[in-house]
């Protein structure tokens, strides 16, 4: 069982510039081809910065964090019994190719069901801008780790 | 203050092809997540799956896509779901949506919609919702 007394706990901030390339790929990976996500031109003439993110890339941010998954080992999450069980995305404004913002982890709740075979943890990720800390999102994540309960 | 579509409204829907092991790999690299359940096969048989399945996010990225496609996505303030089963390879998903709610949150301008991604049996891998300011 995961250490409720982790509850609230906060993981060193890490600052990420947006990728071009990095969000080319990811449109190819989603099959996204409209202009506004791959050609800066058509993205300048639609009001942004630069190519906009799609609306889910702005999670991909976590995978940045230089000290990779050691927050979950930190928790002592076993990795290959988790699994995602929701995500929210809440909006302030477009994330662009060429923002430089500053990501930070916290965890917002740990609980369980089904005595203990089923355990949650809620993670919130907040994406800010790095020169004037406007936020841009939040990303909740739930994950599920299934736990051997001896019965 | 734009007119909100009605209230049952269906978005089009969004098609997408069989799923294969080289989107998943493209998704790998794109979305940074190495997982490797989603993209070596001997790993994810060893963990107890019986192939690579599909990250639950790039399902998620697939009903972005068809709400974005409906609506612009400066308009999108909130999307959310739940990872309700497992995709495979060869499984072929298709994005739905339809209008539930006018004044989500409260706010006289904004609109609910309930979002489901599904495969060809009918099977949800996904249920959620998005609101958009109109």
């Amino acid at each position: 069982m995961i250490d409720r007394a982790n509850i609230g706990r906060t993981f060193p901030p890490f600052e990420v510039e947006v990728d071009k390339s990095r969000l080319r790929l990811f449109a190819k990976a989603i099959g996204e081809t409209r202009p506004v996500y791959l050609d800066e031109a058509a993205a300048r003439a639609a009001g942004y910065r630069s190519l906009l993110a799609p609306p889910t890339f702005v999670n991909c941010l976590a995978a940045d964090d230089p000290r990779g998954f050691q927050y979950l080992q930190d928790l002592g999450v076993p990795m290959a019994r988790m699994l995602h069980a929701e995500q929210t995305f809440n909006y302030r404004g477009p994330l662009c190719a060429g923002d430089r913002v500053v990501v930070e982890r916290r965890v917002a709740d740990i609980y369980d069901k089904k005595g203990g075979a089923l355990e949650f943890i809620r993670f919130e990720l907040t994406v800010r801008n790095a020169a004037d800390g406007t936020l841009i999102a939040d990303c909740i994540s739930l994950l599920a780790i299934r736990n051997e309960v001896a019965r | 203050m734009s007119i909100l579509p009605p209230i049952g409204t269906a978005l089009p829907a969004l098609t997408l092809p069989p799923l294969n092991r080289a989107t998943l790999a493209l998704y790998a690299g794109g979305s940074g997540d190495h997982v490797p359940l989603h993209i070596d096969a001997a790993f994810a048989k060893n963990a107890g799956y019986p192939d690579v399945f599909m990250h639950g996010m790039l399902g998620m990225a697939y009903v972005g896509r068809m709400l974005t496609e409906w609506m612009p996505q400066s308009r999108l303030k909130q999307f959310s779901g739940r990872f309700v089963a497992i995709t495979y390879p060869d499984e072929q998903l298709t994005a739905t949506g339809r209008v539930v709610e006018h004044g989500a949150g409260g706010v006289p301008g904004q609109l609910r919609v309930d979002v489901t991604l599904a495969n060809a049996a009918g099977e949800p891998k996904f249920t959620g919702g998005a609101v958009f300011e109109a």
